[in-house]
């Protein structure tokens, strides 16, 4: 019997252990239903959208796609249902937003894209989808409003005109995206009949969004970027610079001509960035800390992935601190092998317009039911300072410089304020052809916009690049 | 009409299904089983009307007549089992035969969904496993020296996973098995009723170091074997099963510790050894950069249930048969698709309640032997399904286990079968002696 009794306690006293191993479980399987929870309620949406996943088409079979507006509600795309019940997706403006809106039929880019599932997904009224359901009825799909602004992007496409490159337009105040141009473009509307052609088309690429995938050496604008390092690094002394330009800067077997081989003589630090002094800008180089150098990189977000919901290509800065001299001038004045997307340098560039902070670059404002009741609200959202307030202010003085006195005086006196950089960017062994560059913002009142621009081949920022961007400043000020 | 009943049908089922998992949690407010009655009469109408409702609209989405008769003998079968419990077993708990038919119902429903042959053929598993396990809780009362040969259940199981190393076939990479008659046949599965038994008969000896040594020794034949074989996720099991029963035995929290470090540093070492582990932990970590590669299984999953949402998209209205080897390792994935999220948390729910119930009995049991056991094959059960739904939520990498009761194939549901019947033995053989305490104190009362 007490033998008895002694089993028992201790069994008593051991169920404990088992308690607490009990809890631990419990408490495990708390974790992963809150995990499961939160992925199904908010994470999954970006997993929804994914272009792999092939489930959106089961929504397809239920829902008529619904329609892309522009911000002032025009029709970018919307569905027509034929009279044998096939749908027909239209593009009412042709080639004009070819890449920014893309096309739903041949796999999936642009808005139509990331929209997917919105345009797939029905909030029409509760009864009228209970209707549907009941008779057998396809339910219509909401629609999406966009920040694309159709007399920007006409302005933007026709300025571009001929030349192969990219054109992006944001408000730097919202992050709001007012245009996207790419060329060479296509027609979406033909895109079942144009497929064979532009699928295999690597070399032109019209399928490629060049704003925000399209990669390019980023020339003498890449010199914002020098600049800031050397004023971070000269906080003080950044006044005392001066360089006298020959028109080529030599260091060991290395040799870095300016543009045209110009010599631009004496310059002091605002005259070798408004004129796009490449000598004065390898000279500054020579100096510069490598290590920071690569840090002020990153905190403009080069060498890593951009904060923005479409997809993009990332930017990339060789510089370390095992760089080479020859390495680090070039890298200096936007040559070797850095690359930077027009995406990238317009946040850049409104980054500084705004005082250096970075909104979010975004291109969908809302989602509507078809009619016209608010789905869901896409807020401007800050992503942080990229700089502080003062050296914003000191690159906005230098950039209004270039306009004042140097390689954009052709924005000089318009009723707006502009400033900018331009580039010629060398993209191959051939020193004659270049792709101008500019980048730049202008402010009238409270209004402020950003432009970058690229053409590919056309020869000298200043040139070429410059005028149109004072078109697409003209007509947004008008 | 159809359109309808597919629709409102998905609502249906989430609202019995939530009903359901509730009554799970408000059994644990009463002790006796004759207070849960109510709660138990009420699970089994609920879980009825969700393998009804599921199989109208199976019938009128696929117009298969034969899905009629299967409905017709599942349904007959779940009420033979519970009936048959109740006659043969009047002391069983009812909540661990209400929870593994409902596992079972929802096993029936998503794989005729899936595949209708499947369905059959995994429903001759389910009564073959019914059958015979039928018998073991009368067993567990009878053999009173089942404690007595720890080592016989050892080497018989280190000598089965031995075998099937040598002489088994490699799928998918990394699971190892006997192909009996077009039954796949996974011996790791059984060997982990062994292994549990094995330690338990070690450990209810003695708890000295010497003893914990030989146990330990033991346990590192089996875990090192399905390493070698592949079979990480079986593995891991098996060892955490291994520490879990040495802590309960020991009552020293040091040891949890020690096997939580030596864990870590196993896994460290696997990770650092093992390409194919590598492989699933990147997998895991960033699944979309590796989309149509290693990320592919787990991407899956994931569309399969975001896509589901939390209402899911209906039965037969997604498309789980994008999922790979979705029947098996995937099954939540596609419950959670068709069914819904919530309906998916309530599973999980539910399993957490089959859990929480055996380890209550386990605290019940006073000898070591049996409380050891009981403890193992919780830990085995619910460590398993932490696995298995885990990896395909991507809460933790992939470790491609089943999900007991609910996954296709043969030995999963056999093994599963198997502890649900053992555990249900150990609560009778419990209660009984209980009761013969009780008459024994009253009569000393008396006296």
């Amino acid at each position: 019997m007490l033998h008895f009794k002694k089993n028992h306690e201790k069994s008593n006293n051991a169920n404990r252990e088992i308690a607490n191993i009990t809890y631990l479980f419990v408490a495990l399987f708390i974790f992963m239903l809150g995990y499961f929870m939160y992925y199904i309620g908010i994470s999954s949406t970006e997993a929804i959208n994914n272009t792999y996943n092939s489930r959106q088409e089961l929504l397809a079979k239920k829902v008529i796609r619904g329609k892309i507006y522009a911000r002032n509600y025009e029709v970018l795309a919307e569905t027509l249902v034929n009279a044998d019940q096939t749908e027909t997706r239209l593009y009412p403006f042709g080639n004009l937003f070819a890449q920014a809106v893309g096309f739903s039929t041949k796999g999936k880019i642009g808005i139509e894209s990331l929209a997917n599932f919105n345009l797939l997904t029905s909030n029409a009224y509760a009864s009228e989808r209970l209707q549907d359901i009941i008779e057998g009825e396809k339910s219509i799909g909401d629609n999406v409003v966009t920040t694309l602004d159709v007399s920007m992007q006409q302005v933007a496409n026709e300025a571009l005109g001929v030349y192969k490159g990219a054109i992006i337009v944001m408000d730097p105040t919202t992050g709001e995206i007012l245009s996207m141009v790419s060329k060479p473009d296509f027609d979406p509307n033909k895109i079942n009949e144009l497929w064979e052609d532009i699928y295999i088309d690597t070399e032109e690429g019209p399928l490629l969004n060049r704003t925000t995938q399209g990669l390019y050496p980023g020339g003498s604008t890449f010199k914002i970027i020098t600049l800031l390092e050397y004023l971070r690094e000269q906080k003080n002394n950044y006044l005392d610079y001066s360089f006298n330009c020959t028109g080529k800067f030599i260091k060991g077997d290395s040799v870095i001509n300016c543009y045209h081989g110009i010599s631009h003589g004496n310059v002091d630090l605002m005259q070798s960035f408004a004129k796009s002094c490449n000598s004065s800008f390898s000279n500054i180089s020579t100096g510069l800390n490598s290590n920071q150098f690569r840090k002020t990189c990153n905190d403009l977000l080069f060498n890593q992935k951009l904060p923005v919901s479409f997809p993009y290509a990332e930017s990339f800065v060789p510089i370390s601190a095992s760089s080479s001299v020859n390495e680090v001038m070039q890298t200096a004045i936007g040559q070797g092998t850095t690359q930077v997307t027009p995406l990238h340098m317009a946040m850049i560039t409104a980054a500084i317009a705004n005082d250096g902070n970075l909104m979010v670059p975004y291109l969908l404002q809302r989602v509507e039911n078809y009619n016209k009741d608010l789905v869901k609200e896409y807020k401007s959202k800050s992503y942080g300072k990229l700089m502080t307030v003062k050296e914003a202010e000191l690159l906005q003085l230098f950039m209004e410089e270039v306009v004042q006195s140097g390689t954009a005086t052709i924005l000089k006196d318009s009723k707006y304020n502009a400033a900018g950089k331009t580039g010629s960017a060398e993209f191959s062994s051939n020193k004659t052809e270049s792709h101008a560059w500019f980048t730049g913002y202008a402010c009238m009142n409270d209004k402020k916009i950003v432009v970058t621009i690229v053409l590919e081949g056309a020869g000298s920022g200043g040139e070429y690049a410059v005028p149109i961007a004072k078109r697409i400043f003209d007509e947004y000020f008008e | 009409m159809a359109n309808i009943i597919v629709e409102f049908s998905k609502y249906a089922i989430i609202i019995f299904m939530a009903f359901y998992t509730l009554e799970c949690f408000i059994v644990f407010r009463y002790h006796s089983e004759e207070e849960r009655n109510g709660i138990y009469i009420r699970q089994n109408i609920l879980m009825f009307l969700i393998h009804f409702i599921s199989f109208v609209v199976l019938c009128l989405a696929t117009k298969n007549s034969m899905l009629i008769i299967l409905y017709a003998f599942q349904q007959l079968s779940l009420f033979a089992t519970i009936a048959l419990y109740r006659v043969i077993y009047p002391r069983a708990n009812r909540l661990i035969i209400n929870n593994m038919c409902l596992l079972m119902t929802i096993s029936f429903i998503i794989l005729t969904r899936i595949s209708y042959e499947k369905s059959v053929k995994q429903f001759k598993i389910v009564i073959f496993s019914i059958i015979i396990t039928m018998f073991i809780p009368y067993l567990v009362k009878k053999i009173k020296i089942i404690s007595l040969f720890p080592l016989v259940y050892g080497f018989l199981g280190i000598a089965a996973l031995l075998i099937v190393m040598i002489l088994g076939k490699v799928i998918n990479g990394s699971k190892l098995s006997y192909s009996i008659g077009g039954f796949s046949f996974q011996p790791s599965e059984f060997v982990k009723i062994l292994f549990v038994f094995s330690i338990a008969g070690l450990l209810c000896k003695s708890t000295e170091l010497k003893q914990i040594i030989l146990v330990t020794i033991m346990a590192a034949f089996h875990i090192l074997i399905l390493v070698f074989s592949k079979d990480l996720g079986s593995a891991l099991i098996f060892f955490v099963a291994y520490v879990i029963m040495l802590y309960i035995a020991s009552r020293n929290w040091l040891y949890l510790l020690a096997g939580l470090i030596s864990g870590s540093m196993a896994s460290i070492i696997g990770y650092q050894l093992f390409g194919h582990v590598r492989t699933r932990v990147q997998a895991w970590k960033d699944p979309w950069s590796t989309i149509e590669e290693a990320g592919y299984q787990v991407t899956q999953s994931l569309f399969a249930i975001g896509t589901g949402g939390w209402f899911g998209m209906g039965l037969t209205q997604g498309s789980p048969d994008k999922i790979p080897v979705v029947v098996s390792d995937f099954i939540f994935s596609a419950i959670s698709e068709e069914l819904g999220g919530i309906f998916a948390a309530c599973l999980i729910l539910v399993c957490v309640s089959c859990f929480v119930m055996f380890m209550n009995i386990s605290m019940r049991l006073e000898d070591t032997f049996y409380r050891l056991i009981a403890v193992g094959l919780a830990t085995i059960y619910g460590f398993q399904v932490f696995l298995t739904i885990g990896g395909v939520i991507k809460f933790i990498p992939l470790t491609g286990v089943t999900l007991p009761l609910v996954s296709y194939g043969g030995t999963s549901i056999l093994t599963t079968h198997m502890v649900f019947a053992i555990i249900q033995g150990l609560y009778i053989s419990e209660h009984k002696k209980l009761n013969l305490k009780a008459k024994i104190d009253l009569e000393q009362i008396k006296n």
